[in-house]
């Protein structure tokens, strides 16, 4: 058994678009995601990161491959109903779109105590409504807002509700698919630094995906990279962005849009031919993997 | 040099049911052929407000308060819907954020840049109207426009249904297009290329273009001018190097602090703090006070003037009144190239 908290191996995942056409959306992913770290997944639109999240969510069944979380098999059925609370409580997610994630007709109160009334667990501080105060003050929102709906909310307001109804259960794992991507600079910044501060005072683990790659440099501890369902390389963050080894990460990394003008426009785009990706991921230095092709013969 | 487009005082207000909303507050600006103006803030500061006002794009329910629209000298501020139409396209056109919910997707690209075509050149020939589709797709990017021209949107992935976007936004060589957030749906590897495509066509069209974002990495890369916009006023307007390198709102300072590009290693990102206020019942004073760390007592009280600092470089904040206190502005300066 490893020390990380969600094992993924060798997962895959096809989607089915007609009689004949299958789309691997998730093809032969391995990783690990360590207790108290950011792990990010970066790629673009397409490459199967949502998947990967809905698949550690049980949202969707893997068609190959397993998935450990806290060294439960969540895609055995079996033992997915014999750890069925812990799994639902430990592992939390939040979606990119906040708006559509909330119920309209509940009011805060009631969304942020809703996952407790679900799983039949006695508040810890006297009432649900108290401890949806305690988790909005957690996310920096005033108690005022407890009786609003979240049409009355912005969508940086709005996306800590979701975040402090996954607070709740007091997860070991959060999944965050593309928290910030609709939200505005000055917002996501605030949203950031609340991660930041989940994972430095309480411990947190986040598996994180985005596309933004100045967000996950700047949040991130590790860093996979995703193309066409395959990870082409996984590092630590400094090391994925100081010295990118695969052409594909290589392209990703020119095309971060510099607020600087005149370095900006000198920037020089490099273009990714896409090919087929095969091969197999190889340590480049220790921590640091990246895709290479196979030798022929 | 005669100015393509110029704003004067413009303000718009929807009517709802909880009041007038002010859109857009006393809004000026000009913008003279082939130049690129981007419009920066936050959602809801009235950008694409004051864009479709200018195209009179608006809803019902919005009313023009006051100001001024010249189009190339003429005045078109009470230019009816019929009136509007003949400019549509021909003078100005827009290209909207999500490129799929703009396309029809039950016809082919082609029929659908073919369909722009046709509105402006009615008595087209079909085969010359296929020859200006296919030149338009070239234009745009798209390779193998031949093999593509049967094509539907849903064939075409993100970035190449931006492109065929502009392609009908180009059909009938507009002097001046709005973009709006033209590249917000798109991956960033896409966002670079759609951004230089533009600056190609711009400069290769002579097209003046206006450019709404909220990125400001966009910005840098695509634009000549820039206006930042707060609360439905614009509160900095100057030329791309002055508002990156030499910015004096401290509204633009907070913008350019909460990018994670200018974030030291370790320390939280800025935020801004607050909220924007409710352009319902917009407070008195600057409408940036109550969230400026630099706020005088004078904000509270008094709308600041645009202060002149160049001759292109504008922006209202009682910090540039001479009986201010000196601040250091906490981002700028040159790089060190």
């Amino acid at each position: 058994m490893s020390d990380a908290l969600l094992s993924i191996q060798h997962l895959t995942h096809c989607f089915r678009l007609g009689k004949k056409q299958v789309l691997r959306a998730v093809d032969d992913v391995s990783f690990d995601v360590r207790p108290g770290e950011i792990f990010g997944l970066v790629g673009e639109s397409g490459s199967g990161k949502s998947t990967i999240a809905r698949c550690v969510m049980n949202i969707c069944q893997p068609s190959e491959g397993k998935i450990f979380f806290d060294g439960i098999d969540v895609c055995s059925p079996k033992e997915r109903r014999a750890h069925r609370k812990l799994l639902q409580t430990k592992r939390q997610i939040i979606f990119q779109d906040s708006s559509s994630s909330l119920n309209q007709r509940m009011t805060v109160a009631d969304i942020i105590a809703e996952p407790m009334s679900i799983h039949h667990i006695t508040p810890k501080r006297g009432s649900c409504r108290a401890e949806a105060e305690f988790q909005l003050h957690y996310v920096g929102m005033d108690p005022s807002y407890l009786d609003r709906y979240p049409a009355e909310l912005s969508g940086g307001m709005r996306q800590r509700v979701a975040i402090a109804r996954a607070l709740s259960m007091e997860p070991a794992l959060l999944v965050a698919d593309e928290p910030i991507a609709s939200l505005d600079v000055s917002i996501q910044a605030q949203i950031i630094n609340l991660f930041k501060h989940l994972q430095e005072e309480h411990g947190f683990t986040f598996l994180f995906i985005a596309h933004d790659l100045a967000v996950v440099r700047y949040l991130c501890d590790r860093a996979a990279v995703l193309y066409h369902g395959k990870i082409v390389e996984i590092a630590p963050t400094k090391e994925l962005f100081s010295n990118p080894l695969h052409p594909y990460t290589q392209a990703l990394l020119s095309a971060i849009p510099i607020p600087d003008p005149r370095r900006e426009r000198a920037r020089p785009l490099r273009v990714y031919t896409p090919g087929p990706v095969t091969g197999q991921l190889a340590e480049a230095s220790p921590g640091h993997l990246v895709l290479r092709e196979e030798e022929p013969g | 040099m005669a100015a393509l487009l110029e704003v004067k005082n413009l303000s718009v207000s929807f009517d709802t049911a909880a009041g007038e909303v002010q859109a857009v507050r006393d809004v000026s600006f000009s913008l003279s052929g082939g130049e690129v103006l981007a419009i920066v803030g936050e959602s809801g500061c009235g950008k694409s407000v004051l864009c479709r006002s200018i195209m009179k794009l608006l809803p019902d329910n919005a009313r023009m308060k006051s100001g001024q629209i010249l189009l190339d000298g003429a005045d078109v501020t009470g230019y009816r819907e019929r009136d509007m139409r003949r400019l549509r396209g021909r003078m100005f056109s827009m290209i909207f954020q999500d490129p799929m919910t703009s396309l029809n997707p039950t016809l082919p690209i082609g029929r659908q840049i073919g369909e722009a075509v046709l509105v402006h050149q009615p008595k087209l020939k079909r085969a010359a109207v296929r020859r200006r589709v296919l030149e338009l797709m070239e234009l745009v990017g798209i390779e193998d426009p031949e093999a593509r021209y049967s094509l539907y949107p849903h064939n075409f992935s993100g970035g190449m249904r931006q492109r065929s976007v502009m392609a009908i936004a180009l059909a009938a060589n507009p002097r001046l297009l709005f973009a709006d957030e033209p590249t917000t749906a798109l991956d960033v590897t896409i966002q670079a290329q759609i951004l230089d495509l533009l600056r190609d066509i711009q400069q290769k069209l002579g097209t003046a273009a206006v450019l709404v974002s909220h990125d400001l990495g966009v910005v840098a890369r695509a634009a000549d001018r820039v206006a930042v916009m707060y609360a439905g006023k614009i509160v900095e307007t100057g030329t791309v190097e002055e508002i990156f390198y030499h910015p004096r709102h401290p509204y633009t300072w907070g913008l350019m602090r909460s990018l994670p590009a200018f974030a030291r290693d370790g320390q939280p990102l800025y935020t801004i703090p607050g909220m924007p206020p409710a352009l319902v019942d917009p407070p008195r004073g600057d409408a940036f006070a109550s969230r400026n760390e630099y706020a005088l007592a004078i904000d509270y009280e008094e709308m600041p003037p645009l202060f002149r600092i160049t001759d292109t470089h504008y922006a209202a904040t009682w910090l540039l009144d001479p009986r201010a206190p000196a601040v250091t502005p906490p981002v700028g300066g040159e790089p060190d190239v």
